[in-house]
């Protein structure tokens, strides 16, 4: 099969509200900064994917107005609507269709605009669902419950993942959310919904992420050093959050085991260096290391405490602040590409790992997880 | 230097009507919990599993479903939470009130779980594997809000 490979990225801070900034002008800076990133003009861009969600923007057809600020006039230019891993697996197919060499892909959203809690309420099923007032928090604080009582997860353990990110965000320029906390004020913040206090949660956040994906065959005639996407797969699973196990996670454990054979990892806790994974709250990160097999099933949180997933850990588990430092929904899985691509070329500053020859990127879509996306992007071809 | 002012247009009192059907299924699942307080579901003819809420396809074995069956009315929380941050009522757009429990219920013969509120006047007694049972409302409508919530049963 023929090869691709990331070459630029760019990212605007993740702010609470860019207020500043309409749609259009976010992407405008991430566009520019992917560009400058990989020493290219808009003119080297064979073709467009933006990423958006009409709910979250407030609009029908939320991509067209991102067109002209991405670079699309004159292209052919397409949208897809979910975490922006899904655009960029788009866009990867699309600089391997022969028809074009080189993809920009862009994700934004602006979870300022809008009341978030009404917003998820609207993703799930408007005739048995929506009326009771299922929204994200909820959804996800079941699942929490069922994950915790499945494998003994204690709350300490959950409070101590978003310890560590918002540690790990103090040196990333880019998050919201810097902050050294310690595990008895995650604790001692307010409870939303149980077992989910305050500091188990992502923020509301605003961000635009680009990055651009180029076929092998012109991937190092720019001047950045490309990041080679080895294996990538998504699987998803049943719409209602009911008919699912809420202890697992069916399909990012297909997902994870696709990509890491498509890649030929055998033993992906001895060959992944680093990883960027899906933490909108403190639980997700246990829970989708262990369905990825980077963990044994219920031992993230004990491996947690032994500091195997911090900076100087064994596998730097989101070393950029992840998402509890900033979760701008949509962008969200590109920020992760974005911070394991830095990682891979040696250009993450404050952030840096040690070992990153081998990275893996998760994305996901839907509430709890319905669908997830897993990558791994290495230095060498 | 005085606070600068935000110019933000805002989308006001604007609403977007939308009818959603609920289908044959639907509308049989809604109709025998108005009429006769009895909760229906969904057999696979392949897998066997039974679905609730009753829908058309069985998405693991993308086989049409036809076949009925009686479930609950009692069952077991499946997982829960407690919500004690004043969510918007999505229907009447006020805050509720806190806290209130949320949560999965396997119905008894079914395979899936259904949600819905739970009780929390006795917070200790809300746990996965709880007994429970439905509070049917009084005036039922065809709407999940014939039943009121679930109720711990011992
Ligand atoms: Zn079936």
């Amino acid at each position: 099969m023929d090869r691709a490979a990331i070459i630029g990225v760019g990212m605007t801070k993740i702010e609470k509200s860019k207020v500043r900034d309409t749609f259009a002008d976010m992407a405008w800076e991430a566009v520019n900064k992917a560009l400058a990133d990989a020493g290219m003009t808009i003119d080297d861009i064979d073709n467009v994917v933006t990423t958006s969600s009409d709910f979250w923007d407030g609009r029908t057809i939320s991509c067209m107005a991102v067109g002209d600020a991405s670079g699309a006039a004159h292209k052919n230019v397409t949208c897809v609507e979910g975490d922006g891993t899904y655009g960029a697996f788009y866009g990867m197919t699309r600089s391997l269709s022969g028809s074009y060499k080189t993809t920009l892909v862009t994700g934004h959203s602006k979870g300022s605009q809008s009341i978030s809690s009404l917003i998820t309420n609207s993703a799930f099923d408007p005739i048995y669902e929506r009326s009771l007032g299922m929204d994200m928090v909820t959804a996800c604080a079941m699942q929490a419950r069922s994950y915790m009582h499945r494998t003994k997860t204690t709350p300490e353990q959950m409070a101590l993942v978003s310890v560590k990110n918002h540690g790990n965000a103090m040196k990333n320029p880019l998050a919201q959310l810097p902050m050294n906390i310690t595990v008895n004020d995650v604790l001692k913040s307010e409870m939303i919904a149980d077992p989910l206090h305050k500091l188990d949660c992502s923020p509301v956040s605003d961000g635009c992420a680009a990055v651009i994906i180029a076929h092998e065959s012109v991937a190092t005639k720019f001047k950045q050093k490309p990041v080679w996407i080895k294996g990538v797969s998504f699987c998803a699973d049943s719409f209602f959050f009911g008919d699912r196990d809420l202890s697992r996670v069916k399909s990012l454990t297909e997902a994870a085991k696709k990509a890491y054979a498509m890649a030929g990892i055998k033993d992906p806790k001895k060959e992944i260096d680093v990883a960027e994974i899906y933490d909108a709250f403190s639980y997700q990160e246990l829970m989708w290391l262990e369905e990825m097999g980077l963990a044994d099933d219920a031992t993230a949180g004990k491996l947690l405490e032994k500091g195997d997933f911090n900076i100087e850990g064994r596998l730097p588990v989101n070393a950029s602040g992840g998402l509890l430092s900033g979760h701008p929904v949509i962008a969200a899985g590109l920020y992760s590409m974005a911070a394991v691509v830095k990682q891979i070329r040696g250009d993450a500053g404050g952030f840096q790992v040690k070992k990153a020859k081998t990275g893996l990127v998760q994305g996901l879509n839907g509430l709890g997880g319905q669908s997830h996306c897993v990558w791994i992007l290495d230095q060498e071809k | 230097m005085a606070e600068k002012e935000h110019i933000i247009i805002e989308s006001g009192d604007a609403i977007q009507p939308f009818a959603y059907t609920v289908g044959m299924y639907g509308s049989k699942f809604f109709a025998e919990l108005r009429d006769n307080g009895r909760i229906m579901a969904v057999r696979c003819p392949k897998c066997k599993k039974v679905y609730i809420p009753p829908r058309k396809v069985c998405g693991e074995c993308f086989v049409e479903m036809n076949d009925w069956v009686e479930v609950g009315p009692k069952g077991v929380i499946g997982t829960f939470t407690i919500l004690r941050f004043a969510f918007i009522d999505p229907e009447t757009g006020a805050q509720k009130p806190v806290p209130y429990g949320y949560g999965f219920i396997k119905f008894d013969g079914a395979d899936t779980l259904f949600q819905h509120y739970i009780s929390v006047e006795d917070e200790k007694k809300i746990k996965i594997g709880a007994r429970v049972e439905p509070v049917f409302s009084k005036n039922p409508t065809g709407s999940m809000r014939d039943i009121e919530y679930f109720k711990v049963i011992d």
